[in-house]
């Protein structure tokens, strides 16, 4: 799937919750089966800055593609980094800097882009593009 | 005993909703919210007699610079100054320990000792380490218990004739301890060292009598007191705020200036260059009327009462715990439930409509003793009610089965 695809089925997810609660229980649960960083890569290299919670990504590649690997100390950020992690994994790097996040708006976790919010939403899709443009210089 | 729904009245911004919800505000200890007399004092200076002040001859001029002074004469009451150019308008505590740190750049040298405590935040530690760094001199901290009290024999022994000054807050942001200061300011002055206390958490439950507690500086903000944001003050013994070098160089700070030699201004104005933040300086003046109306020994009781009821409420809850439980402490509760981070209760009581801090509140060494990577903190103001607790416990629960 590209990541429009992806994006678009993640917003069809939410769009089934009618209140907070049941969308922030969504995440929570998507937290739970984020593809966990292996602990070796939990390095002060990976941490994400400017997030109240710690937030570690790593990135390999595999066959053209990068494959994100995460975890975090606070299970919300966890499903935040989740749903970032399964619209960017197995993707090319040039996907990936191509893409825009307007469906974080979508799925109505709006306040959590502010650049000044202390969950670094913003930091974490940095970093993300960050480590496309490594992999694309490198490629 | 105060009536809460008439105070509650003087706030407009308690009747707000937030994710609609009513809004229950316990991030006093953040900022305090403003009530309906501040809220139009500012208002009225600038409809009424905006003009800069110190300055012009002209009668709005002299009636700014009447209402600025006046307001200093206030808060000099207020906490006990002895002279009214003891009492300098900041922008901030922030600022009013840097202007400290700045001038005694030219007092200390290398092998002096700058004493901090464990339970400082961080605008009470980085200065004084900008200040080490400058001048050589070492920072020593007096370290803290369990409970989140100081110790005050390790005080008693770090103290030495190498300790110049020792900074130390009276009421911790993070945990609520109420220090000791007056015992730590006798121990200080007979090394000779002298003491500013931060007093930006003790402004908005006690009246401080700087005579009394015989502090050589005594800072505080204006915001945490129902005051506007962006003024602060600072108190300083007139004899070290002679010794001081000014902090900022500019207009109103000067007596005489060629481009050979300038000579400054007496106090306070030596250390008030530009013009200051006349509107929130006048205001502060209003907010500290205020809050006398109301009376702190009120306040005190009120936000004693709600301490009481929130510590027990919590404690309801199985696996929270609570950081800071000296028996000397204001109306702050920092806590943790075993297994959740403390971001993740603060997200969701927000939804309910509930304003707390989560994270390290600018103090991570205290964060670092307890090995914790921060706290929820409720900070309760005497305008907060039982029933809002309630609500809180509630909401915390409802957070704590979400998140398990």
């Amino acid at each position: 799937m590209t990541i429009k695809e992806i994006q678009d089925s993640i917003v069809d997810e939410f769009s089934m919750f009618d209140d907070w609660m049941e969308r922030y229980e969504y995440i929570i649960e998507l937290g739970k089966s984020l593809p966990l960083i292996n602990e070796e890569y939990k390095t002060e290299d990976n941490i994400i800055k400017g997030c109240q919670s710690k937030v570690w990504v790593h990135a390999e590649e595999k066959d053209g593609n990068i494959v994100f690997t995460a975890d975090s100390d606070a299970i919300l950020t966890k499903g935040i980094i989740g749903i970032l992690i399964r619209t960017f994994s197995n993707q090319s790097p040039q996907a990936i800097l191509d893409a825009n996040t307007d469906f974080i708006d979508e799925i109505g976790l709006k306040e959590h882009l502010s650049p000044t919010r202390a969950n670094g939403l913003v930091s974490m899709i940095k970093k993300i593009k960050m480590y496309a443009l490594a992999f694309q210089a490198k490629g | 005993m105060l009536d809460i729904q008439k105070i509650r009245a003087d706030f407009p911004i308690l009747t707000q909703k937030v994710n609609g919800k009513p809004l229950i505000y316990f991030d006093n200890g953040a900022t305090s919210q403003k009530p309906r007399v501040v809220i139009d004092a500012i208002t009225k200076y600038y409809e009424e007699i905006n003009a800069n002040i110190h300055r012009g001859v002209h009668t709005l001029s002299q009636l700014a610079t009447d209402a600025y002074e006046a307001s200093r004469e206030k808060i000099q009451k207020h906490i006990n100054a002895q002279y009214l150019h003891e009492v300098i308008f900041t922008s901030g505590t922030t600022q009013g320990i840097n202007l400290v740190t700045n001038g005694f750049a030219s007092l200390l040298k290398e092998g002096d000792e700058v004493m901090v405590s464990a339970l400082e935040h961080h605008s009470n530690i980085v200065p004084w380490q900008m200040l080490c760094e400058k001048t050589g001199a070492k920072l020593i901290v007096i370290p803290m218990n369990e409970k989140g009290e100081l110790i005050l024999s390790e005080y008693d022994r770090l103290l030495s004739n190498k300790t110049k000054i020792v900074a130390v807050n009276h009421i911790s942001n993070a945990l609520g301890t109420i220090n000791p200061i007056e015992y730590m300011i006798e121990k200080a002055h007979q090394v000779g060292a002298a003491i500013l206390i931060d007093g930006a958490q003790a402004t908005p439950h006690l009246k401080p009598d700087v005579q009394a507690l015989d502090c050589d500086f005594y800072v505080f903000s204006g915001h945490k007191i129902c005051g506007p944001t962006g003024v602060g003050i600072l108190y300083g013994k007139e004899a070290w705020l002679n010794k001081l070098p000014p902090y900022m160089g500019g207009g109103e700070m000067i007596k005489e200036v060629t481009f050979e030699k300038t000579t400054y201004a007496e106090l306070p104005h030596k250390f008030e260059a530009g013009t200051p933040n006349i509107a929130d300086g006048i205001v502060l003046g209003t907010a500290i009327d205020y809050l006398n109306a109301v009376g702190f020994e009120n306040i005190q009781q009120q936000e004693k009462e709600l301490l009481a009821h929130a510590t027990k409420r919590l404690l309801e809850i199985e696996g929270l715990k609570i950081y800071g439980t000296s028996e000397k402490k204001t109306s702050v509760i920092s806590f943790n439930i075993e297994g959740i981070h403390p971001y993740d209760i603060g997200t969701i009581i927000d939804k309910l409509g509930i304003a707390v801090r989560t994270g390290h509140h600018c103090a991570q060494p205290i964060m670092n003793y307890f090995n914790i990577p921060g706290t929820v903190r409720a900070s309760f103001s005497f305008y907060n009610t039982k029933e809002e607790i309630d609500i809180f416990v509630e909401a915390v629960k409802k957070a704590k089965m979400m998140l398990s």
